[in-house]
């Protein structure tokens, strides 16, 4: 170290400067703003979301679904089945038939709309079904750990190793009557791997914070401490993959249905519609379009909010 | 610690001429109003507003500011490094008598690191994890213009790795970063911001991850190589005592201006500006007393350590005492039923007095906090025992140790993981309360209500959500949760290492005037001994799980008895520097 580095004089440029007091002024350290509202995580991530076109058009495509698969009949005073007539086989779209009729002379219209509720039943039950038995095991090995974790991250592992698909056409084939029930039942047996293994990666994460420890220190039994601290700050991801995957477990039921081992052919349903469709698809392809076109917006509808939410809940996104 | 250096360089163009014959040129660098902005989702915020400095080659240059003054925006504009929408919306960089502002991609990529070379921050993350050491520096080279063969390139390293401080440097160089401490892997760092004999170094924050005794001996090196090189240096940093003692000029910013800027002697001894003066005052490394109080309540540190000098009986006054405390933990092997053994916490004993502050003091690793974490009953000890007013915590029924929970609570070091941003402040404060079954929901929250006042926030602050208020802010929420139920010890992990100096300051004075007006004890655990003076009446100074002295802090101070302990006052940064009152 140089022993005469203070007693040099100072360069040109480097002379005392100070800036004058009004110029930069030193308010109280540390002042809280009590002016603003206050806002949670929660609210923030309303608030970005609701910035975002994506999120109002995703969240109107969810709505029209979501209405006419409660409400089809105030949307067409035709029945999908009951209003069916040989004679009228596949006519092309008229004022009497928007979309045409199909080969058993159903109106599609009607076919269409009253084909929704199928759909989101089997993707609300499924989802649910998958985020209750995920995050419940999910949470259980990541908190616990040790053996605990062993066990259920094989048991995992196992489910996660069969083919979704082929496994629920094997225990479909089985099952007496496939009901939305039933069929949700069976994708969501071998459907919930994903979300254990994000629910176990997320408290994972946030178990070894501080305020973990914190609540410990007060003597909160480790079963409290899951359920108030260490789930509600791993809920993001879990929400996120819970968007999406509805709309993923939608597109299973039709395919399975597609294949003849979904839902009964009594239900209406797109999937079903699909396969009918595909006796004509030379002559009339425009039947199998709007069974497919009605899923496509279903689906899209809840990916695309997927990702909204997903941006606003994002951690790397959010204001520390 | 002086190496000799070659300076015969295979790139000859850059070889540094000696600073000497530059010292009346212009400066190297030179800012002149400049302004940074950054847009976010709710406008435009303006991170630096109007900076000039200048840089003189050979000359090093230090940087002071709390956090978000935009210190380290300023220097990251230099090299074009801005983060995200970072823009720099007005005035010029000259360097060497080129405009950096407006350069285009191309152009600055070739100024960065054979002309300005970085050390940035964090050496955990700033070396790739999957590349040996050698191949990165060998990239830095190459990315320079390093004209030479294989060989001549891999003899290089070598040659930087030891000039870095790196003893067996060859056999370094085809390690990988996780097999170095942070100490090694920043004089990587080191290495490869010199690998082209850059004019200019800017050192972001280069040690604040390090240990104290760690930082002394990689900024000597760093001042001992840029003295031989000729290189300039831009420190940015927090820490006004280590900014005065390795800078010659000091530049203070604060909320994206200076304030004050000079010599670096002049700016300690007579501070002008009233950010400055408040900064010089609080900087723990230069503050030289115990915040007063301690005293006023009229015990004399010394008597209370001759009362247990002798650890085989617990006095009355010990609110808790340690005897013979371990911890071993088992590490697992490869395989599995191998397993090492790892003692954290060998045989200590300490003893905390009522009223009083004990700082367990010690670099990473020492065990001081797995020491802690066995008096919260966090851990159990291996063996040893912990006693509460001379009852053994181990012996205790569940019942009985859960109501210990209400008299032992935790402040942790990061503000930011220790309160759960799901709940509001009047949830977290109010958390401990429910729990155990204090008062109804109406005296509960004119109990929440009383403790804001006592950490000194408005009771408006309730309210909130932890993201809305600042790092300090949310400390004190920290200790208004732990002080709800009333505790008599409370157990400060690093509780004030991650905050801005001033905010540090008044953090301390809370925890001291809770101290005097509620009885307190405090356990303060800290690496930081320049915090120790300030809150401290005695202190334990622990190496490798060991106490190795334990003595009052004015004792400590004042005449360590331990070489380690000499060591760790020595590496205080500005603890030799004087300054004016």
């Amino acid at each position: 170290m140089p022993e005469n580095r203070y007693d040099k004089a100072p360069r040109p440029g480097q002379g005392h400067f100070v800036a004058a007091p009004e110029d930069v002024t030193v308010g109280v350290v540390d002042a809280v703003s009590v002016d603003e509202a206050p806002t949670s995580m929660w609210r923030e991530a309303w608030r970005d979301m609701s910035h975002r076109p994506l999120f109002w058009i995703s969240a109107f495509m969810i709505l029209v679904v979501v209405v006419i698969s409660i409400v089809p009949g105030a949307f067409t005073s035709l029945l999908p089945r009951s209003g069916c007539e040989l004679g009228s086989s596949l006519l092309p779209p008229s004022s009497e038939h928007i979309f045409g009729t199909d080969r058993n002379g159903c109106d599609i219209y009607a076919r269409t709309l009253f084909g929704a509720r199928a759909s989101v039943l089997v993707g609300v039950l499924t989802t649910s079904f998958v985020v209750v038995l995920g995050t419940t095991i999910g949470a259980i090995a990541g908190y616990y750990g040790g053996w605990t974790d062993t066990i259920l991250s094989r048991i995992t592992d196992v489910f996660f190793a069969v083919p979704f698909v082929l496994a629920a056409i094997v225990i479909l084939s089985i099952v007496p009557t496939r009901t939305s029930l039933a069929v949700a039942l069976v994708l969501a047996s071998f459907g919930w791997t994903t979300i254990a293994r994000i629910t176990r990666g997320a408290v994972l994460s946030v178990k070894n914070n501080e305020f973990v420890t914190a609540s410990k220190a007060l003597g909160m039994s480790r079963a409290a401490i899951l359920w108030r601290h260490v789930l509600p700050n791993s809920a993001a991801p879990i929400i996120v993959y819970s968007t999406v995957a509805l709309g993923t477990f939608i597109v299973a039921e039709a395919t399975l249905t597609f294949l003849g081992i979904g839902l009964d052919p009594s239900t209406v349903s797109w999937g079903g519609d699909l396969s009918t469709g595909r006796s004509s698809i030379r002559t009339n392809p425009d039947i199998m379009f709007y069974p497919a076109a009605a899923l496509a917006f279903t689906v899209l509808g809840f990916i695309m909010m997927g990702d909204v939410v997903r941006d606003a809940l994002d951690p790397k996104a959010r204001k520390r | 610690m002086t190496t000799t250096i070659s300076l015969t360089d295979g790139s000859t163009e850059d070889a540094p001429v000696p600073a000497e014959k530059r010292e009346d040129g212009s400066p190297l660098l030179e800012i002149r109003d400049l302004q940074i902005s950054f847009t976010t989702a709710t406008g435009t915020v303006d991170a630096v507003r109007g900076v000039d400095l200048s840089v003189y080659p050979g000359q090093s240059v230090a940087i002071v500011g709390e956090s978000g003054s935009g210190k380290s925006t300023t220097a990251h504009a230099i090299i074009d490094l801005l983060p995200g929408t970072g823009k720099v919306t007005g005035g010029s960089i000259t360097f060497g008598g080129r405009e950096l502002v407006g350069l285009n991609r191309k152009e600055t990529e070739d100024l960065r690191g054979s002309e300005i070379g970085l050390v940035p921050q964090d050496p955990m993350s700033n070396l790739n994890p999957v590349w040996r050491i050698g191949t990165q520096i060998d990239e830095a080279l190459v990315a320079n213009g390093f004209q030479g063969s294989k060989a001549e390139r891999t003899a290089r390293v070598a040659e930087l790795l030891g000039e870095a401080g790196l003893p067996d440097a060859t056999r370094r160089a085809r390690q990988y970063p996780h097999e170095f401490s942070g100490g090694i892997r920043q004089r990587a760092l080191i290495a490869i911001g010199l690998a082209s004999r850059p004019k200019l170094l800017i050192a972001d924050e280069p040690t604040s991850a390090l240990d104290v005794t760690v930082q002394k001996k990689i900024l000597d090196h760093l001042e001992v190589l840029t003295a031989e090189l000729g290189t300039a240096v831009l420190f940015i940093t927090h820490d006004l005592g280590l900014a005065a003692e390795r800078a010659e000029h000091l530049i203070v910013m604060y909320k994206g201006k200076i304030v004050e800027s000079g010599p670096a002697a002049q700016i300690l001894q007579d501070p002008q500006h009233e950010y400055t003066k408040r900064l010089v005052a609080s900087a723990p490394s230069l503050a030289s007393r115990r915040i007063q109080s301690a005293h006023e309540r009229g015990t004399e540190a010394a008597d209370l350590l001759a009362g247990h000098a002798d650890e085989v009986e617990a006095t009355v006054s010990d609110v808790v005492v340690a005897k013979d405390l371990t911890k071993v933990f088992h590490i697992r092997g490869s395989r599995p039923g191998a397993h090492s053994d790892f003692t954290a916490v060998d045989g200590i004993d300490f003893a905390l007095p009522k009223g009083h502050t004990l700082a367990l003091v010690g670099e990473s690793g020492s065990g001081k906090s797995t020491a802690a974490n066995m008096v919260l009953g966090l851990l159990e000890p291996t063996s040893g025992t912990v006693l509460f007013d001379g009852k053994d915590v181990a012996k205790m029924s569940r019942k009985e140790q859960f109501a210990l929970r209400r008299r032992v609570q935790p402040v942790f070091q990061n503000p930011y993981g220790s309160l759960d941003p799901t709940y509001s402040v009047f949830r977290s404060i109010e958390e401990p309360l429910a729990l155990h079954r204090v008062g109804d929901r109406k005296s509960r929250e004119a109990r929440v209500r009383d403790l804001l006042d006592m950490v000194s926030l408005p009771q408006a602050t309730m309210r909130r959500f932890p993201n809305e208020l600042s790092g300090g802010q949310r400390q004190r929420i920290a200790i208004a949760r732990a002080l709800a139920l009333e505790p008599e010890v409370l157990v400060l992990d690093e509780a004030v290492s991650a905050l801005d100096v001033l905010v540090q300051a008044q953090i301390l004075t809370l925890l001291n005037d809770l101290q005097a007006e509620l009885g307190l004890s405090y356990l303060f655990i800290t690496h930081d001994l320049a915090v120790v003076r300030q809150i401290a009446d005695l202190v334990a100074v622990m190496k490798d799980g060991s106490i190795v002295e334990h003595a009052t802090t004015d004792e400590v101070f004042d005449n360590p008895q331990q070489q380690y302990t000499q060591d760790l006052l020595a590496a205080i940064p500005g603890a030799s520097l004087e300054i004016g009152g």
